[in-house]
């Protein structure tokens, strides 16, 4: 069916357009210069190597956290814990590093091992939401929303207390770690390959997961219709923990990442809502796994192109979150609207 | 901590719990009538930046409060129409409308931060104001502290005394029978979800124009509100006097934090301030475990007497959801 899939696709660039249409009033309600507020944009994200490889360093986390995403979805699941996993995921990471940095062990292994963690904490932290879920009839939106408090409260203890920098503690975070304990990056840039690599290594394997394995089929089905894959004899409630738990892993591997490659310590907004901002993601591209690294990459491009915008035209840079919002209430709108009227003809024709 | 203090603390409990307990009875209607409105940390932020910037240009209490009220009722129009009509999923439409008003508050605000803007004033009831104790307690307040007390009970006496409140608990137990019996449960549910919308964007300027007067984007101190205010109403089983009660708890919980600051001087205030959000949430636990079927098989196993007894106290804690809770309806 060709014709539905360019119907779709029409419909995608409709809501953009309406979600461009949408800011571009919304802007010249506040007084500002919509086409400069655009054009500053575009440039803040595409103006130069720099400009663009942060980009790609916002890019990563957003594409880790979005993969796992998927793999919830799938299984019919809103993890909207991750938040809190990508955190935890960072407090594993700088603790396997505060812990490790004085030992003779080489940097490198230090590093690998910090990361391994960061993905464990991550995984344990949904694994919590999980269990919530199946043994506590606690719903995963609630769960997770709990534990995105408690992990808060967790850094913001550790970044107060224990962890305190040497003198006075504050928002600014923990004592940033030695060069030694910092993923690589390119020369003169702040984008590291490794992390790079570690996001397009994710994209891949949900990829694959989800479209070419028994397993990535079984969740499907979970997702779908829970008590019919029961019945089927899919243990159901083990292949929701074990969607929980890859999650929690990609995203506490974006903690990890946000701590070793970005930040080099912990600090209280860690996870820049990029979990939010991944769930958005995985609404857009209608949980399939192909268009979730090109839309994270445009989102990552609004995020880092509107950093300016309080410098250069004193406005909130919250605009990007207003353009990504409305482009995923219109999309979803479209759809919902193409359902109601447009399918019975389709289907008649 | 002298008696003095403690009463003003426990006066100010009820004060703060106003405008959770208006966001939580607007949602405990949407609920009741079959729509999770899932929006409302968004909403409050939203019709509290723009209540209060419409009560600047206006000088206006009336006009602010008024656009508090239309705020969320739009939001909730949006809800309503993608889940009666659209029949799209209720999480997914709230969840992105959550994010996009916060997105848009913070944004729309900008220019509004800081600014000086007017405050609802006090208004002691004569007479019962200067009684000892419940005085100083219930009555000097602001109007919509004791709309608030009255909102509970009026709620709760709407829902479960009256013809329509039958209508509505069966738009959301059986939506079925309801058509059979004559309701027009699409145009029903459209009005309790705007309704309620509207009672949700109340809380925004309650806050935004009397418990923390002013617009100060991001350091404002009202996100997470919402997501509060949606435990909440899990938690008070969609009945406004339990749902009251988890509002106060959650206010004690916060003023409890600011008054062991001193006390427990180990523990960052950061960590204090958030503290009562988790306790609350984690209350869930309590409420929704009985319904679970390990729990059930644990019970059978257990003695007689020891049965009855942890039976009738899951069975006080629990709460059951509207059975038609997030499905759509279909009359043909």
């Amino acid at each position: 069916m060709p014709d539905s899939r360019w119907n779709i696709l029409l419909l995608r660039l409709g809501a953009l357009l309406l979600a461009l249409i949408f800011t571009f009033l919304i802007l010249l309600a506040v007084g500002a210069q919509p086409f400069s507020v655009f054009g500053d944009i575009v440039g803040g994200a595409l103006g130069s190597s720099s400009r663009f490889s942060n980009v790609l360093s916002a890019w990563v986390p957003l594409v880790l956290v979005s993969a796992g995403l998927l793999i919830t979805f799938s299984a019919g699941l809103w993890n909207i814990g991750i938040e809190g996993q990508i955190m935890l995921g960072a407090i594993f990471t700088t603790g396997a590093i505060r812990l490790l940095q004085e030992t003779a062990l080489p940097p490198a292994l230090v590093l690998a091992l910090a990361i391994i963690a960061g993905m464990l904490g991550g995984a344990l932290w949904a694994s919590l939401a999980g269990v919530m879920k199946t043994f506590g009839g606690v719903n995963e939106i609630f769960g997770g929303l709990g534990l995105n408090f408690v992990s808060t409260s967790i850094s913001l203890w550790l970044i107060f207390g224990p962890w305190k920098r040497p003198g006075v503690a504050s928002m600014s975070g923990t004592e940033p770690f030695d060069e030694a304990f910092r993923l690589a990056t390119f020369q003169g840039l702040r984008l590291s390959p490794w992390a790079l690599l570690l996001g397009i290594a994710a994209v891949i394997l949900v990829y694959f997961l989800l479209r070419g394995t028994y397993f990535g089929l079984r969740l499907k089905a979970v997702g779908k219709n829970p008590r019919a894959s029961y019945i089927l004899g899919i243990p159901t409630w083990q292949h929701m923990m074990l969607a929980f738990f890859l999650c929690g892993a990609l995203g506490g591997l974006a903690g990890a990442v946000q701590v070793t490659a970005v930040y080099h310590r912990l600090i209280p907004a860690i996870s820049s809502g990029y979990g939010y901002m991944g769930l958005m993601i995985g609404m857009l591209v209608n949980f399939h796994p192909v268009w979730a690294a090109p839309v994270a990459l445009f989102f990552a491009a609004l995020n880092i192109g509107s950093i300016q915008l309080p410098i250069l035209h004193k406005l909130d840079s919250s605009l990007a979150g207003v353009l990504q919002g409305v482009l995923v209430l219109f999309v979803l709108l479209a759809e919902g609207i193409r359902q109601k009227y447009f399918n019975r003809k389709a289907a008649s024709s | 901590m002298t008696n003095e203090t403690l009463l003003i603390g426990l006066a100010g409990v009820f004060v703060s719990a106003a405008p959770i307990l208006f966001a939580v009875i607007g949602e405990t209607f949407s609920e009741r009538a079959g729509v999770i409105n899932l929006s409302l940390n968004g909403t409050i932020l939203l019709s509290a930046m723009a209540s209060f910037a419409v009560a600047v240009e206006t000088n206006n209490l009336l006009a602010g409060f008024l656009t508090g009220a239309l705020v969320g009722a739009l939001v909730a129009a949006v809800v309503a129409f993608s889940s009666i009509s659209l029949k799209l999923s209720q999480v997914a439409i709230g969840f992105v409308l959550a994010i996009t008003c916060r997105d848009l508050a913070y944004f729309l605000g900008n220019g509004y931060m800081g600014a000086m803007g007017p405050r609802l004033g006090l208004l002691p009831i004569p007479g019962l104001g200067d009684l000892p104790i419940v005085g100083t307690l219930f009555f000097r307040h602001d109007l919509l502290t004791y709309l608030s007390f009255f909102l509970i009970f009026a709620a709760w006496a709407y829902i479960f005394r009256t013809r329509p409140g039958l209508m509505l608990r069966g738009i959301g137990e059986k939506p079925a029978s309801a058509f059979v019996r004559g309701a027009d449960v699409k145009r029903l549910r459209y009005l309790y979800v705007i309704a309620g919308g509207a009672l949700i964007g109340l809380a925004g300027p309650m806050y935004s124009l009397s418990v923390k007067a002013g617009w100060k984007g991001t350091i404002s101190g009202l996100d997470g509100i919402g997501w509060i205010a949606l435990a909440i109403t899990i938690f008070g089983g969609w009945n406004p006097l339990r749902a009251a009660f988890g509002a106060y708890l959650f206010a004690i919980l916060q003023w409890l934090g600011l008054v062991l600051q001193p006390v427990l001087p180990g523990i960052p205030s950061q960590v204090l301030q958030v503290a009562p959000f988790p306790l609350m949430i984690l209350t869930l636990l309590l409420v929704n475990i009985g319904d679970t079927e390990w729990v059930a098989r644990m019970l059978a196993a257990l003695p007689e007497t020891t049965r009855h007894r942890l039976e009738n106290l899951i069975r006080t804690l629990q709460a059951k959801p509207p059975a038609s809770l997030g499905t759509p309806f279909e009359s043909d």
